[in-house]
Order: C-alpha cells, then structure tokens, then sequence
C-alpha cells in the first residue's frame, strides 16, 4: 500500500508549553483517517506542522515517498484548517483561480468543484457576502480543485448550522465515496464514527492510539437485557465466567462480555434456565465512549 | 517567475482600493507634464515655468525623478496594505498550505515591488522624454541622453523604499500601524541625526552617517535640484551665497541603498521563516 504521509517524533513546543510529543503515525492511501482529541489536545498543531505553517521543534515528516520538498508536496494535497481563508473583495471564481495559479494546475476544474458544493449559482459573488456554510463549502472547493491524493479537513463544521454540518458530511461522504485519502480532525466523535476507517487519538500533544477504528479497545461489546425477573437474572449472569462488569440502570441490566458470544447463544442459555428476556440487544462500545476511557486520565 | 507576478496581479488587481491608488499613482505621474502649463502673468512681469529651463535636457531627467520620487508615497500604502492583508485576511496561511513556498511568497511580493518601480521609471523617461522635447532648449542626442544615471538612481531608489515597505508590512501586520511605523522611521532618523550632532560627535561626521541611514540614503540618491535652476543660481550669485553643490550619483550611494534592500528582502523572509501561523 502507498504511504501518503509518515510522522516520526515529531515534538512542538510553545514556550514551556508542548502542544505535540514524540508523535508518529503514518497516512496510508485509500483509508479515511480521524485524528481526535479533545481541544488543545494538539490536532490543528499537528497539520499545520504537516502543511508548512507552524515549525517543528523536533522530529521529522515526510510526504509521499519523501523525495520532495513539501510545498511542492502540498500541491497534491487538499486542505483546509479552522476557518476557510480567501480574499474577501473577490468572487468565488476569482479566489479558486488564483489557488489554480498557486497549484499550476488548469482553471478547467473550477466549474465542476464548483458545482459538487453547490455554490456555481453564487459564482460571482463575493467572498466575503458569503454565510459561514458557504464559505466552509468553497474552502472544500478549492482543496479539491487538484484532485488531491489527501483531503485534510480540521474541524470542517465547527460553528455551522445543521444543515450546513449535513451539507458538509455528504460532501465529505462523497468524496471518500470516490476513493479519496482523507485526514479528519475533529473533537465531534459521530462525525468521525460515520466517515473514518483509522483513528489517531491525542490527548495533551501525545498519541494515545492509532490504527484501525474496530479494534480501539480489545472490547467484545456488551448486551442490554431485559426481563421480568431481574434478580434472577443478575444472579446468573455474575456467576457465567464470560461476563464482566454487570450494571443495573432504569430497570436494565448492562452485561459487559469478556469473550465472545452471540446474542443467539445467550437468549437460548438464558431460556434453557427459564428466564424470558423481553429485551436483548448486543452492541459495541460507540466511539464516544471508547473515546471517553481511553482520554481518562490514564 | 510570470506565475508568481500572476498570482500577485490577481490578488493586487480584483481589489479596488489598491486599483484605484496605483491609477492615481501613474496619472499622477503624467500630471508632472501640467507643471509646464505654469504661468504667472503679473502686470509687467510674465513668468512661465516652463521656460525657466526646468524641462532642458539633461536637467529634465534630474528635476523629474526628483519630483516624482514624492508620489510613490501611493504606492507605498499598495504596498504595505498587500502584505499586511494577507496576514489579516489569514490568506498567507491558505497561500502556503495550497503548494507557495515561503521563498515563492516573499519572491512574488518582491517581484511585485521591481516591476512597480520599473513601470514607474519607463513612465518617468517618457513623460520627460516628451516634456523635454517639446521644451528644451537643447536637443543634440548627446545632451539628451546624458546624465541617465537620475533614472537609475530613482528605479533603485523605489525599489530601496518599498523593500522597506514590504519589511514593514510582514514585521507589524497591520497597514495602519506599519505606515505610521514608516512615519515615526523618517523622524526617528532625523533625531537621532540631531543626537549624534550635538552630544556625539561634529555635524560634519554625524552627516556622514546620516548619510547610511535607510530613508536617508534613498533620499540622498537625488539630491534637490532646485538649486540648479540659472534663476536661482542668479538669485544666489546676487547675494553672494554660494550655491555650487553636488548633485552627482554616487555608486557608493548606489551601494548603500541595494545593501539595505537586500537586508529588508532578506529579514522579511528570515521572520517569514521563524514565525508560526
């Protein structure tokens, strides 16, 4: 598989301040890359030393196979960070062709990104009569107007309006419908539990994990049961060896698996020692919170 | 080296405040002609600038640089509003994350910055060239074309100016306060000019180093010319002052003014460098 990007101890440090430590990961092609972590956690740290406009303290990065510079790198890259940035006394058209310029690649593209955001209509408006969503939109634009091999987005529906958040993710869904690498910082969890495959979690400037999304926790999920004789039940369950923690809330029982089994298996048990469950689901942890015990404080 | 003058052009161009300052700017250049319309007709006495030699070759090419010099104060917001927009726009963030080196950036601006002052110079030689051919009293190819050095010295001297601008630009980041940073510059020289004359050392050495001083040495580069005029050097005669100053281009002016704007260039790129975004 191809490397996009490689992270190696790369280390930032404000002050006495270190917003990122000893952090390594790599960026492989084709997968859609979450990196998560509460505020300040160092993610927009992170990509703006990856896109050139914070310096590292120490370590290194190196795009593509590393045998260039990385502004040229970054001109197959798409990428947006915090807010969109444009000149605000140009028009929509005027803006992506100078970021044609800047890329070297032909202005043929612009109508066509133009139209994935929706914002051909407004072509000729100016940037800066432009809503925040619109703008976030054509940030989306301009990022893909080389057809990156990579999209990086950070926080890209901080402070839109639900709509506009639903715009964004069918774009972003779309996009990664197509086959595009993309790298995902947000601090909203459902976000990046919809569209991302890999996971980086930051937690004071240090990864916590990185790899895939299905196996963050060696965790075999867990049930919510139901029944008419609750007592009994409990008492079944805290004797079976492949239950752990069991928790009783709101009249249901949360039965935590240390092995695997189906829910098949557990409903026949269950009734061959004569308990009737009027409710049985098996779920996994959401990645909120496997997001919550691995950000505790450990 | 056309593409970073494109994308400078685009950004320069699609706003209207600077589209309207750099036409004023060379419209204000060709008014320079108006002077010659100058007439007082004072009962018996009849004066007519133009015909008091201000437009003789060669002391055209000395008297205009020197005249025009005073406009590029126009462009001299142009250029500090370019630079300091993109870092209040956020737009230099965007710039670079899109594939512009820092290089490339601080290279477009600059490129900027030549072509500024070598319109400016071409605009300058012509407007002159015309004025002095229709008024001059000489018009032997010789005397034309001498003294050209005044064309030179005015180019390097807008270049020196608005490097200067540039640095200012990108050091303070907002225009305002980077043009009255420019302002406080100019008297900051003066003073301590005034300073070194009175407690340091003799005036003399202390206008010697006046001399290296950044704006000083790009005012230094044209020297007044007003007192070149045979009107005032008969006015001088008759009260026995003596006016025979130097007016000459020096290369080692020359020197001092590309040796500061090579500095500006390079500091600008150095903090460009060192800072985070």
């Amino acid at each position: 598989m191809d490397t996009i990007l490689t992270v190696t101890d790369l280390t930032k440090k404000f002050g006495p301040l270190t917003a990122v430590k000893d952090l390594s990961f790599t960026i492989e092609k084709g997968n859609v890359y979450g990196i998560l972590g509460p505020n300040g956690s160092g993610k927009s740290t992170t990509l703006g030393i990856i896109l050139n406009v914070v310096n590292r303290t120490a370590g290194n990065f190196s795009w593509f196979d590393g045998s260039i510079s990385t502004h040229e790198a970054l001109k197959k890259v798409g990428a947006i960070i915090e807010r969109p940035n444009f000149y605000p006394y140009m028009t929509a058209v005027q803006n992506l062709k100078l970021v044609c310029k800047i890329k070297e690649v032909p202005e043929t593209k612009i109508q066509e990104k133009l139209e994935l955001v929706g914002l051909w209509d407004r072509r000729n408006s100016k940037f800066k009569t432009y809503s925040l969503g619109m703008k976030q939109r054509l940030a989306i634009a301009s990022a893909l107007l080389n057809d990156p091999e990579i999209l990086i987005l950070d926080e890209p529906t901080n402070g839109l309006d639900p709509q506009g958040i639903h715009q964004i993710r069918e774009i972003i869904k779309k996009i990664a419908g197509q086959g595009t690498t993309i790298l995902l910082a947000s601090h909203l969890l459902d976000e990046v539990e919809k569209v991302c495959s890999h996971v980086v979690i930051l937690r004071k400037g240090m990864k916590l994990y990185s790899g895939p999304v299905d196996s963050m926790l060696a965790s075999h999920g867990f049930f919510e049961l139901r029944s008419e004789n609750m007592e009994e039940l409990k008492g079944l369950l805290e004797k079976n060896a492949s239950f752990g923690k069991i928790e009783s809330f709101n009249g249901t029982l949360t039965a935590y698996l240390k092995e695997e089994m189906d829910a098949e298996s557990l409903n026949k048990m269950l009734y061959e020692k004569g308990i009737v469950l009027s409710h049985l689901v098996k779920r996994k942890e959401s990645l909120e919170e496997q997001f919550l015990t691995l950000t505790k404080n450990n | 080296m056309v593409r970073l003058l494109q994308i400078e052009f685009i950004k320069l161009w699609n706003n209207r405040a600077s589209k309207i300052l750099i036409t004023s700017y060379f419209v204000l250049l060709t008014s320079i002609a108006l002077i010659a319309a100058i007439k007082f007709n004072i009962g018996p006495v009849k004066f007519h600038l133009a015909d008091q030699g201000i437009f003789n070759f060669p002391y055209i090419w000395h008297f205009n640089t020197f005249i025009t010099a005073i406009f590029k104060l126009f462009l001299a917001i142009v250029i500090v509003s370019m630079m300091a927009n993109e870092y209040s726009n956020k737009t230099i963030k965007q710039n670079l994350i899109d594939g512009l080196s820092k290089k490339e950036f601080i290279l477009s601006k600059f490129l900027t910055v030549i072509s500024f002052a070598l319109t400016s110079t071409i605009f300058v030689f012509v407007v002159s060239m015309i004025l002095g051919l229709v008024y001059s009293d000489y018009d032997e190819l010789s005397i034309i074309f001498s003294d050209l050095e005044f064309l030179a010295a005015f180019f390097v001297k807008l270049v020196g100016f608005f490097s200067f601008c540039l640095f200012l630009g990108i050091f303070v980041k907002r225009s305002a306060f980077a043009l009255g940073f420019l302002i406080l510059w100019a008297i900051l020289e003066q003073v301590m000019f005034g300073l070194l004359g009175w407690k340091v050392m003799s005036w003399e050495s202390a206008g010697r180093i006046k001399d290296f001083f950044p704006l000083e040495s790009m005012t230094n580069l044209i020297k007044e010319p007003f007192t070149r005029l045979s009107a005032v050097q008969n006015i001088g005669e008759q009260i026995g002052e003596n006016m025979n100053f130097d007016y000459h281009v020096y290369w080692y002016e020359f020197l001092i003014v590309i040796f500061w704007t090579v500095l500006f260039v390079y500091l600008s790129y150095a903090l460009l460098r060192k800072r985070d975004l």
